[in-house]
């Protein structure tokens, strides 16, 4: 078992990368950055190839292996009183969930590194850039490898620091380095939802490991509905909808398109934001064990796809309206795993990353091509003119619209067939589902349509440069464009004829005798269900055909006599404002009130202290001057005044001392006179 | 026979007459005039007792005094002439050099 002994060197190469690009990267030309960068995440695709047959072999099993324990916690009390005795390892865990989340993250982040090196061959920066993507795909293989929830933490903190880190790469612009504060504190506020989660889990089943706690939950310890096991989902959830961008903490993912367009693909639409979907899909044990919490993750994956979904429909930034489909997307797999089929999620997950991400590089490359526009009212009839990119994004926008026998086809409809008919399902969730599904379809051909039909509204000096972009950035669009295509068949369902390999891939993760029951039903409900919204997908291709093909100037008269409404949408529904309101300005208050206290009290008081003594020496002063100096005086005046009588009587004449020499002598003699 | 005690009024009245001048003449010339004054009157007391009580001693007393009254008074006008010489005048008063 070769690769699985060393799986470790999967996270490590690009680690290796990343301190390498931070030690010596200024020195290195950009050639020699992207041999490092660009290498080291394509040994560790092929390593985690080599790891994933070999997976294979083991049937069933996961493979664990340990590298040493990080945190020995010793015996303490559980909250049923029984001893418990946490270590929490540095470990790996490979089984099929994690399985596919590792080929996603390296295939995928692979191909975006080579994206990269055409994308961000001319911008400064570029070993710093690398140095955090590196950074970033360690962290994300440590999060899906990770055998324990507190080393996935870790991984989890890590990609949300490279997300800040990249989301402000281009520091110097304020509204950049905005965006990547506004990512990670929301993020954080989801994090500490995670933490009283694991804490909540940690006092109840006395450890932190993966198979450790799904065993203890399907052991039959806990009753269906339990109030620890809920506050510890819903605590779990918190974290992710700070991570997958869901309501209520969904609004730092469009203000990180930011980033360069390398990190939107990369991290927010395949990787970083599905950790969420992943880390509800481990924790399926506990989840199945409460119905509250998944009525509460269906219920907000459903909102949120729909609510994203409206905003999309109105944005005139392309990489706006690809982020609210991000968000929308990350709606649909919550939705998958809030009605119990998590397998369902993820292969949502696999074939959104595929295309998701095609998307996000083809609109990279039509920027690129219009030396940075991104405004899509100033693109158009850009068809014949980058075609590589076209017709890539042509099978993307196919892909995410649910196009039938393409990628999204196949995942998203599985999920609406579950949502309707899981026993945690329901017909309002597949309304929802299905209308975000037209919703979806319409907006993302508005984008391609505003882009690349039409007539052009790009301004002549822009017209003269638009070119084709290099090599290195239309490769990896084809081979995404090939995912975006085939990614689906391993989960042909079988009300198709297939036999719906993914799933069964994934079965030993998620075993439920509840909803195993349920898959055995009328296929052709199924079938006439995935018609109905291959018709309303085309509904929306069609209406968005008409309205940006056919006639450009209606979608001005729909918004105008829309309104209000149009505005509402246009402004992301004032959400902004309204945190802002509520807790952003609330907070700066308290800072302002911290600052006036250092100010007034502080300050005062060390100004305070200066004044006193200033004050202590003007006193000191005053009274040497006028106390000790005035004794003084008031002594000499007193000589001075006693003295006088004295002083007269020396007058310099002989004759005043003569006159006194008699005047004794006849005083002798008076007193002599007397007495005898 | 005169009795003593008019020569001894006689004496007291002359020595008073002599501290009189001396407290209050301004001229210094006259002051060491009024000191030979109280010599002479004292002289004068001297004799009276010799010739009351028979005896020679008051006489030759008084001789010394006459003989000690002439050294003073030349002694006397040569510290005035000295004293002329530094301060121009024979004015008692003038002459207030320790004066505080």
């Amino acid at each position: 078992m070769l690769f699985l002994d060393y799986i470790w060197l999967i996270p490590l190469l690009p680690a290796l990368g990343a301190a390498i690009q931070f030690f010596w990267g200024r020195k290195l030309s950009n050639q020699a950055v992207s041999l490092v960068s660009v290498g080291l995440p394509g040994i560790s695709f092929l390593w985690a190839l080599g790891c994933f047959f070999q997976l294979l072999r083991l049937d069933g099993t996961a493979f664990t292996k340990v590298m040493y324990t990080w945190l020995p916690a010793g015996a303490f009390r559980l909250t049923d009183g029984t001893l418990g005795n946490l270590t929490a390892d540095v470990g790996f865990q490979l089984d099929a969930l994690s399985a596919v989340m590792m080929l996603v993250v390296t295939g995928i982040g692979f191909l975006i590194h080579i994206y990269s090196i055409g994308y961000m061959g001319h911008e400064g920066g570029y070993y710093r850039f690398f140095g955090y993507m590196n950074l970033f795909m360690f962290s994300m293989l440590v999060l899906v490898l990770a055998d324990n929830y507190l080393m996935m933490f870790v991984g989890w903190e890590g990609v949300g620091l490279c997300s800040y880190l990249l989301i402000g790469f281009y520091f110097h612009r304020k509204s950049a380095s905005d965006a990547g504060k506004k990512a990670f504190i929301v993020n954080r506020i989801g994090d500490a939802g995670f933490l009283l989660g694991v804490m909540l889990m940690v006092v109840t089943f006395g450890s932190v490991n993966f198979l450790q706690v799904s065993e203890a939950a399907r052991s039959g310890r806990f009753a269906v509905g339990d109030g620890v096991i809920t506050a510890i989902c819903i605590l779990l959830f918190i974290g992710a909808t700070g991570k997958s961008a869901q309501i209520p903490l969904y609004t730092w993912l469009p203000d990180a398109m930011e980033g360069p367009t390398p990190v939107s693909a990369l991290i927010h639409a395949a990787t970083m934001v599905t950790a969420g979907v992943y880390m509800v899909a481990r924790s399926n044990a506990l989840f199945v064990l409460s119905p509250a919490a998944m009525g509460l993750v269906a219920g907000i994956g459903a909102a949120t796809a729909i609510w994203a979904a409206s905003i999309g429909l109105v944005q005139n930034d392309i990489k706006r309206v690809l982020a609210y489909s991000t968000v929308s997307q990350l709606g649909y797999m919550f939705l998958a795993c809030g009605v119990g089929a998590f397998g369902a999620g993820i292969f949502h997950l696999m074939t959104h990353a595929f295309f998701k991400a095609l998307l996000f590089l083809g609109s990279g490359s039509v920027i690129h091509a219009l030396s940075g526009e991104q405004d899509m009212r100033k693109m158009g009839a850009l068809w014949s003119k980058i075609p590589t990119t076209a017709k890539t994004m042509l099978v993307a926008t196919l892909a995410i619209s649910g196009a039938p026998l393409l990628s999204g086809f196949f995942s998203k409809d599985e999920i609406l067939w579950q949502s309707f008919a899981s026993p945690y399902g329901s017909k309002l969730l597949w309304v929802v589902g299905v209308v975000t599904a037209g919703l979806t379809a319409f907006y993302m051909f508005r984008l391609f349509f505003m882009t690349f039909a039409g007539k052009s509204r790009v301004p002549h000096e822009v017209e003269h440069h638009v070119h084709e972009s290099p090599r290195s950035m239309t490769i990896p669009l084809v081979c995404l464009a090939v995912g975006a295509v085939a990614a689906g068949w391993i989960g042909w369902p079988k009300a198709l004829g297939g036999s719906n390999h993914f799933e069964h891939f994934l079965e030993p993760i998620f075993e439920n005798p509840a909803l195993r029951e349920s898959a055995h039903h009328a296929w052709s409900l199924e079938f006439g269900l995935m018609a109905f919204s291959v018709l309303v997908a085309a509904a929306g291709f069609y209406l968005a055909y008409r309205w940006y093909v056919q006639r450009p100037e209606a979608p001005e008269r729909v918004a105008a006599a829309a309104g209000p409404a149009y505005q509402i949408l246009l402004n992301k529904y004032y959400v902004d404002e309204l945190y802002d309101a509520l807790f952003v300005n609330r907070a700066k208050d308290v800072g302002n009130l911290a600052a006036a206290f250092d100010m007034a009290v502080v300050d005062g008081g060390v100004n305070g202290v200066g004044w006193s003594t200033r004050m202590t020496a003007e006193i000191s002063r005053l009274w040497d001057l006028w106390v000790i100096d005035g004794l003084v005086n008031v002594l000499a005046f007193t000589v001075k005044v006693l003295s006088y009588p004295v002083r007269v009587i020396q007058t310099g004449l002989v004759q005043t001392y003569a006159l006194l020499i008699v005047l004794g002598v006849l005083i002798f003699m008076g007193y002599y006179l007397i007495h005898f | 026979m005169i009795p003593t005690h008019y020569y001894l009024l006689l004496g007291t009245a002359l020595f008073t007459v002599g501290v009189v001048g001396v407290l209050t003449r301004r001229n210094v010339i006259v002051i060491l005039m009024s000191i030979e004054l109280m010599l002479n009157a004292v002289n004068i007391n001297l004799v009276a007792f010799s010739h009351w009580f028979k005896e020679i001693d008051g006489q030759a007393f008084a001789i010394f005094v006459i003989t000690d009254a002439a050294a003073e008074a030349a002694i006397g006008l040569g510290l005035i002439i000295a004293l002329f010489r530094n301060k121009e005048t024979v004015n008692a008063d003038e002459i207030d050099l320790l004066k505080w």
